[in-house]
């Protein structure tokens, strides 16, 4: 073949593979705008106003396609499965107790960059930080004053995907930072303990010092106790992974991972009872990945992965009943008791 | 174009031919050689579109938890370094470089898209497995056709050249990713479809551009390929040396991504600058490839080879010393992009005109898979010292051990000079028959 054959053929198969290339960028760009227009059969909608001081409440992050899409939205407690309003604050992450709310939202920019807001009880920024990496899980302390975040963190390098993650807790009323629990000192079955590898992630806090996470270090993951002021956490057990404790403190919702499962979702939803400490399995059989929410003492909320969506169930916490819808096209609720 | 009697006049004035002006630094370097470096350079831009929005794509638009992913890192790793000496070993066989290669590039090309199916980790983690396998079969096929195709003693300019080009791509891919995802708001897919196209386009113009080496010594050439004849390289001292040295030198390299973390802690460096410091790396790299792959055809490849892990070891007296801020983490990065661009392309440049040119891909994925397995074991053992010690006595003991192996190598000199021949000493058959082949 001559080279100014090779160079005709280059020249065509460039132009068919630029065209397969925009009109597939064009078309994902239109798909887009697609999520922006409701679907039929989605839940009702509204516009409205609500803020944290609220009662009796869900707020969470409404998945439904249409306007509203990722848009902070609230239902009643006793109607979940009824229209919600929506209000037009974007959160990829979300919680809320004790009047303080945090909202983990993306930057617009060609880099998908994701920030941190503080709200108060009227749902206006207070203080905004960095989150340095894609959004995990978040929580409130139950006053209202402690505020954690996780984050995931990236290293790059040629098709190499290490991840870590960093899990930083504030408290908003000094505004200390403690921007990375590594430098937590770790206390591992009774020895201080020292790795490279150990990340934290899933805080829940029992009080604004008191609080429980999970912690992994060469393939295993613990459950932890730890105090904020004294920067300690101790090891409770092993394979307890993103923590929720109940709002009377006493046991812990947690995804118990199944030895052996491969597959993308190898967690089961359990709790542990702090007193006797005893693991219970929850009638809820399917496979999840969720820091899950107390709907009150006796029931438990979290997500179940649907199309495009994920959809909110609960199910008994002494494990009994049967696992039960609460609504569709929702995550990361936070209840108003 | 060059005859062998050209190139014996060309090696007798090689002093008179350096002294030519920049202009004309890539006149030795093969047209394969370019073509070969824009195939890396479209492959890179691809890979590392999709390794720059990975992460968030797994966590944000997935919704899944990625630890599990690190878990997998070793065996890949393993896998990788089997994978690569068996590409080596079947491109020497009946000479299918460009075959072996052009495989390689496609696996990694079609495991693109396919990423739009995988929504589970095990599936991410099987597409990029497939993805590593085609990296691992092409390296040595590759670095072999740029070895045959350029003249022995232009070896370090052909590599220098490539590896620009290379790194090219991988500065460039992150850029066109978040391009992409500018101008359509999370469309992922469009950037795995895109990366996809960019990788076709790559095995197209090894396809169209890249040239199978010219013929080799006869018969003699292909009844020498079996394993045994590859391990038999070791026999060759010049070869027994440079593998024993990269090896050696291989242990005591902190990794990449130590490295970056170890910046990282000491400036206590916002999370979200992090994916930059590899960029670092990968400019100082690409602004220096092609002058010490010059310097090394001038000065030879050892000096060269060695003096990067000078640089290396600059990197790490940066790190101890108590000098913060910008300048350090500027002055490390580039004395790591000096590292790479001192050791990577050369490495292959000092290696490849020692080995039998039917035997070129076998021997060449011997060495870098010697270096790869000890950078490994060097990577567990600094994770290790770390734990244990601390940072300070781990860099420490990591620097200590390196200007040690550094002097270890220089002693061991496998000879090298500008020209081909000069230097060659013990193990000089094959050599010799590669003398005449060409």
């Amino acid at each position: 073949m001559s080279t100014a054959a090779r160079w005709r053929i280059l020249v065509v198969a460039f132009a068919a593979l630029t065209a397969v290339a925009v009109t597939y960028t064009l078309y994902a760009a239109g798909r887009t705008d697609a999520r922006d227009k409701a679907r039929p059969g989605g839940p009702a909608i509204a516009a409205g106003t609500f803020d944290l001081s609220g009662r009796r409440q869900i707020l969470f992050r409404n998945m439904a396609w249409g306007p509203h899409r990722d848009h902070l939205a609230s239902v009643p407690l006793g109607g979940t499965g009824g229209p919600r309003t929506a209000m037009p604050l974007r959160c990829y992450k979300f919680h809320t107790s004790g009047g303080t709310g945090v909202c983990v939202q993306a930057k617009r920019g060609p880099v998908k960059t994701f920030s941190v807001l503080i709200l108060d009880s009227r749902l206006r920024e207070i203080r905004r930080y960095a989150a340095g990496g894609g959004p995990s899980r978040t929580r409130v302390s139950p006053s209202g004053r402690m505020v954690a975040w996780t984050v995931f963190v990236s290293g790059d390098s040629y098709a190499g995907v290490n991840f870590s993650t960093r899990t930083a807790i504030l408290d908003t009323r000094t505004w200390k930072l403690h921007s990375n629990m590594e430098r937590f000192r770790v206390i591992k079955d009774g020895k201080p303990y020292r790795s490279v590898d150990v990340n934290f992630w899933g805080v829940t806090f029992a009080d604004d010092d008191l609080f429980y996470a999970t912690l992994a270090t060469k393939g295993k993951t613990y459950l932890v106790r730890g105090n904020v002021s004294t920067r300690t956490v101790r090891t409770l057990r092993e394979n307890a992974e993103c923590p929720s404790l109940s709002p009377d403190g006493t046991r812990i919702a947690f995804k118990h991972r199944v030895k052996g499962d491969m597959s993308a979702l190898p967690w089961r939803l359990h709790v542990l009872d702090l007193r006797t400490m005893t693991e219970t399995a929850t009638a809820e059989t399917r496979p999840l990945d969720d820091q899950v929410s107390w709907l009150d003492d006796r029931t438990l909320m979290y997500a179940i992965p649907a199309e495009y969506e994920s959809d909110q169930y609960r199910v008994p916490a002494d494990g009994t009943g049967s696992p039960a819808l609460v609504m569709k096209a929702a995550q990361v609720p936070a209840v108003l008791p | 174009m060059y005859l062998s009697t050209a190139r014996a006049t060309d090696a007798a004035k090689g002093v008179e031919r350096d002294r030519v002006p920049d202009s004309a630094a890539v006149r030795g370097v093969p047209a394969t050689v370019f073509a070969l470096g824009a195939v890396s350079l479209l492959t890179d831009v691809s890979a590392e579109m999709v390794t720059a929005v990975l992460p968030i794509y797994v966590v944000v638009q997935l919704g899944l938890s990625p630890l599990a992913f690190g878990l997998l890192d070793g065996v890949y790793g393993g896998v990788t370094a089997l994978v690569r000496l068996a590409g080596g070993h079947a491109a020497d066989r009946g000479r299918r470089h460009k075959l072996v290669a052009g495989l390689g590039y496609g696996l990694s090309a079609a495991a693109k898209p396919v990423l739009l199916l995988a929504s589970t980790i095990p599936a991410i983690a099987a597409v990029l497995a497939v993805d590593r396998a085609g990296k691992g079969l092409r390296t040595a096929p590759r670095d072999a056709l740029i070895s045959l195709s350029a003249r022995p003693g232009d070896q370090g300019r052909a590599f220098g050249v490539h590896r620009s080009m290379d790194t090219a791509g991988a500065l460039l891919g992150p850029l066109v990713a978040f391009g992409l995802l500018w101008a359509a708001t999370d469309a992922y897919d469009a950037v795995f479809v895109v990366s996809g196209c960019i990788a076709v386009a790559g095995v197209l113009v090894l396809v169209l551009f890249v040239h199978r080496p010219p013929p080799d010594d006869g018969p003699a050439g292909e009844a020498r390929v079996s394993l045994r004849a590859a391990l038999g390289l070791l026999r060759i001292s010049a070869m027994r040396r440079i593998c024993g040295c990269a090896a050696l030198l291989g242990l005591v390299t902190i990794s990449d991504a130590f490295i970056f973390l170890l910046i990282q802690k000491k400036l206590d460096l916002a999370p979200q600058w992090f994916p930059l410091l590899p960029l670092g790396t990968a400019a100082g790299f690409l602004a220096l490839a092609m002058p010490l792959g010059l310097l090394a055809d001038r000065i030879g490849r050892w000096p060269v080879f060695v003096g990067g892990h000078a640089a290396l070891l600059g990197a790490y007296a940066l790190l101890l010393s108590p000098a913060g801020g910008t300048g350090m983490v500027v002055g490390v990065l580039v004395l790591h992009g000096v590292f790479y661009a001192a050791t990577d392309g050369v490495l292959m440049a000092a290696a490849g005109p020692h080995l039998p040119a039917g035997l070129r891909a076998s021997g060449l994925a011997l060495v870098q898979t010697g270096q790869a397995a000890t950078r490994f074991v060097s990577s567990l053992a600094f994770g290790a010292a770390w734990t244990m010690w601390g940072v300070t006595p781990a860099i420490t003991v990591a620097a200590v051990a390196l200007a040690a192996s550094a002097v270890v190598a220089l002693v061991l000199r496998p000879g090298s000079g500008p020209g081909s021949g000069s230097g060659l000493g013990s193990g000089s058959g094959p050599v010799l028959a590669e003398e005449s082949s060409v």
